[in-house]
């Protein structure tokens, strides 16, 4: 028995209650009368005292304590609310986070106590006029203990075998003390097993136990009421270890009283007579099963010492009820429609009836696998509000550090990624954000110059486009300077000055992707060490999505991060080049137009055609592609039209095959530097076919 | 056998190596590093992949780059007759490979004397792929550097 099986519920339920209190703590700082709030933050305090207590982790469970102590005086209005306060408020976030982060590497807090921090926490309390003397907390708790129920000591009445009663007797005979133990749980207590664990080990520190009551395996699976009782033996005195029992938190009450074993003689088998045999009897079995018992908590021991430092990995998603509902529905249809297809196959072959209900059947099968696929897919989808609602917490801390005003605004917390994508998007995002903090947004004196709001303004806009996620960071700063970006370019030899000249606004500002390119006049921890931008796109790329940057001086710029919705399958149109097949994803698809050669315009000795009023570029396939020259030119050309954000594409294919569900699969390392080539998909012949990557195309 | 063979790699330190004829030359292979010989199949041809990589195949419903090892030792072009293979690597950087051989002949147990490590040839950059000859009776047999050849994918 250990606690690792709950840690997987603490550690997300920790998350949980750390952003809470990261959100209330913002908004505390701007509204510090809001009541509301402080009862929210003390709320979510409280909790993550009770978790840590619970899981044993008493560094934790100390700062906790501690700051929870702050936002009582916080509520009864003894302490104003400062930045300083705050400061520290979030300092002890960071801290409880690490003690997380420890957790989950290690199921250990660590033994960082975090001595400073208390110190710092309780300087406050105390520092400020008022003496905490009255804690509403612990009140609260003194109160819940005296409602406790009392059951008296139940360890009396124990049942107890023969052989635990040998086992009593004979560590009464080699000089040991016995004790009986009953340990009551508090009653709004989670994890009840969790706390009897903590108990045992807080026992097993003095002695063994010899009799569990209920059983040991039925206290693991949690199969007893608020109490359970033990009889353990130690050559220790009794209040040490009741002292031990009530230090574990939630512990109602301990009663605990020396025992012999002639108690439990009588309550056992009542048979006097039986008495004297079996005391001769007893030592013999005593001996044999109290060594399987001390080989057993060895072994209970050295498993104790291998999970301890086991890392926990597991990766969970939360998912909505209503979710997993849709899913069981229509797993139950596809069974449904297997077993129609049975019958089909075991009836008579060949006659009318049976191969127009096997194709009913096969379209049926169709539209459960497709709707299957939607909902798996709509399971792996999680709000990217998991991975952007540290950021505003994190601006502020800029914000302080850079001596900059700044705000940042969020839209569309709600829009839904792959998990996959969300895990990993995080990291380029905070870059982009930090970039626009420290070099986006200018300093309030040239701010103020430049007739703008002292405050800068970052914004952060998610929502769907298509089969994409769109992701801007916009900030309302100087913008890019293309000619400083231009001359250090000239300066770190990438281009000459001719070719400078030539450059348009879009290929300069590709320049700040390169890597170790970086504009920063000095290097600050927050960015310009030129490990920013080019270290985003490559992890954006290698999600399948890309970034874009539009950007005016003066103004402001904008990084426009896209991203693939769903990464394992998606809807595609089969398309021919010569013999080749392409599938290209159909939520780029525009539509598809039927071109007469004589339509083709010339634009810059580019082709082009005007369509409803648009001019769009062709792209030839074929020859992207290095296919074989086409023999003759066809009269008519199929163009698929394709759009990424505002501009448009026509791309020229041989022919259309179809719609159809593809399933990507990766090209290996190796081939990878294709940009044109984002994956490949196997037919339904076998065949592979490759996935064109529209976005590479413009 | 697989015994047998056990006990034969501990006392002489054999290693098994598939061998392979590429144009009219003998080459071995590692055994350790493959994971299957299939027939050839269906070749799709990946458009701006490196020049030594022919495309990819279908091998099971996995994708799997295949690489010409002609290409790559600079050899003429492959042509595909029916004894031609796929000998499928694993390794753990790129996970699966396959290379085209023009024939695979059998597999032989060469012990550490039986390969000759000290061809000069082998710093010229054509045969920087070989790390040795093994003698197998008259035949020689170049061995494949197959770290060489897969960790040059990386580079590139």
């Amino acid at each position: 028995m250990d606690v690792s099986q709950y840690l997987d519920i603490f550690i997300d339920e920790t998350n949980g209650h750390i952003q809470d209190l990261s959100d209330s703590i913002m908004i505390l700082e701007k509204e510090p009368e809001n009541k509301d709030v402080i009862n929210e933050i003390f709320r979510a305090a409280h909790s993550l005292k009770g978790m840590a207590g619970t899981m044993g982790f008493k560094k934790m469970q100390r700062l906790t304590h501690d700051m929870e102590n702050l936002f009582s005086e916080i509520r009864n209005d003894n302490i104003k609310v400062n930045s300083a306060l705050i400061d520290i408020l979030f300092n002890c976030l960071d801290a409880i986070e690490e003690y997380l982060e420890t957790v989950k590497a290690t199921s250990n807090e660590g033994d960082n106590g975090n001595e400073t921090l208390i110190q710092q926490l309780n300087d406050f309390l105390n520092g400020n006029h008022t003496a905490p003397d009255a804690e509403p907390v612990a009140a609260q708790e003194t109160s819940a203990e005296s409602v406790a129920s009392d059951d008296g000591k139940k360890f009396l009445s124990i049942d107890v075998d023969d052989i635990s009663c040998s086992k009593i007797k004979e560590a009464e005979q080699a000089g040991l003390h016995t004790y009986g133990v009953t340990v009551h749980i508090q009653k709004d207590c989670l994890l009840k097993a969790a706390r009897a664990f903590l108990v045992f080990k807080a026992v097993e520190d003095f002695g063994e136990i010899l009799v569990y009551s209920p059983s040991s395996q039925d206290i693991e699976d949690e199969k007893f009421d608020l109490d359970f009782s033990l009889i353990i033996s130690s050559s220790s005195e009794l209040d040490p270890i009741v002292e031990a029992i009530q230090a574990v938190s939630e512990i109602d009450k301990v009663e605990a009283d020396k025992v012999s074993y002639r108690d439990f003689e009588e309550t056992v088998d009542e048979k006097p007579k039986d008495d004297a045999p079996e005391t001769v009897a007893a030592p013999a079995p005593a001996a044999a099963a109290s060594k399987p018992a001390a080989s057993s908590q060895k072994s209970a021991q050295n498993n104790k010492a291998a999970t301890t430092n086991k890392p926990v990995t597991a990766r969970t998603v939360r998912v909505d009820i209503e979710k997993l509902d849709a899913l069981m529905n229509q797993v139950s249809e596809l069974i449904i429609a297997k077993n129609s297809l049975v019958s089909i196959s075991d009836s008579e072959q060949g006659s009318d009836y049976n191969t127009q209900t096997f194709h009913d059947q096969i379209e049926y099968l169709e539209r459960i696998t497709t709707n299957l696929h939607e909902s798996v897919m709509k399971v792996r989808m999680v709000p990217i509000e998991s991975v952007v609602n540290k950021f505003p917490r994190m601006i502020r801390d800029l914000s302080r550090k850079l001596n900059k005003p700044m705000e940042l605004y969020m839209t569309g917390e709600e829009t839904e990624l792959d998990r996959t994508v969300v895990d990993q998007i995080g990291d380029p995002l905070q870059h982009l954000l930090r970039n626009s903090a420290d070099h986006g947004i200018e300093s309030p004196e040239e701010r103020r110059k430049a007739g703008k709001p002292e405050a800068g303004s970052i914004f952060l806009k998610a929502f769907q486009e298509g089969n994409n996620v769109i992701i801007e960071v916009r900030d309302d700063g100087a913008g890019i300077n293309t000619e400083k970006v231009k001359a250090k370019a000239i300066e770190r030899g990438l281009v000459t000055e001719e070719q400078a000249e030539n450059l348009s606004q879009k290929e300069i500002i590709d320049f700040l992707f390169m890597p170790s390119f970086s504009m920063a006049k000095k290097i600050t921890d927050i960015s310009g060490r030129g490990v920013g931008l080019d270290v985003v796109k490559s992890n954006i790329e290698a999600l399948g999505g890309d970034v874009e940057v539009k950007s005016s001086m003066g103004v402001g710029t904008t990084f426009i991060v896209r991203l693939p919705l769903t990464l394992a399958i998606i809807q595609a149109l089969m398309v021919e080049v010569r013999d080749e097949k392409y599938a290209i994803a159909l939520g780029s698809i525009q539509n598809i137009e039927n071109i007469s050669v004589n339509d083709i315009k010339y634009v810059q000795a580019e082709e082009v055609i005007h369509l409803r009023g648009l001019v769009i570029p062709l792209i030839r396939l074929d020859e992207l592609l290095d296919s074989a020259p086409k023999e003759e030119e066809p009269d008519n050309l199929t163009v698929v039209v394709v759009k990424k954000g505002d501009n448009y594409a026509g791309i020229v294919v041989d022919n259309l095959i179809g719609q159809q569900e593809i399933v990507i699969k990766s090209l290996g390392k190796c081939i990878d530097n294709n940009k044109i080539i984002n994956g490949a998909t196997i037919l339904g012949d076998g065949e592979v076919a490759l996935i064109l990557d529209v976005n590479a195309i413009f | 056998m697989a015994e047998e063979f056990g006990l034969d790699g501990v006392e002489k330190e054999k290693v098994q190596y598939i061998v392979v004829s590429i144009g009219n030359e003998h080459y071995g292979l590692d055994i350790s590093y493959v994971d299957n010989i299939v027939r050839m199949c269906k070749i799709t041809r990946v458009p701006k992949a490196p020049f030594h990589y022919i495309g990819i195949i279908n091998l099971r419903g996995e994708v799997v780059p295949l690489m010409s090892l002609r290409r790559k030792m600079k050899l003429d072009d492959d042509v595909f007759t029916d004894l031609s293979r796929i000998i499928i690597l694993k390794t753990e950087e790129q996970g699966l490979i396959g290379v085209v051989v023009d024939e695979v002949k059998e597999v032989i147990a060469l012990s550490a004397d039986e390969i000759d490590h000290n061809t000069k040839s082998s710093q010229t950059d054509k045969d920087n792929y070989i790390n040795g000859i093994g003698k197998n009776g008259d035949e020689l047999i170049s061995i494949f550097e197959l770290s060489s050849i897969l960790d040059e994918v990386e580079v590139l």
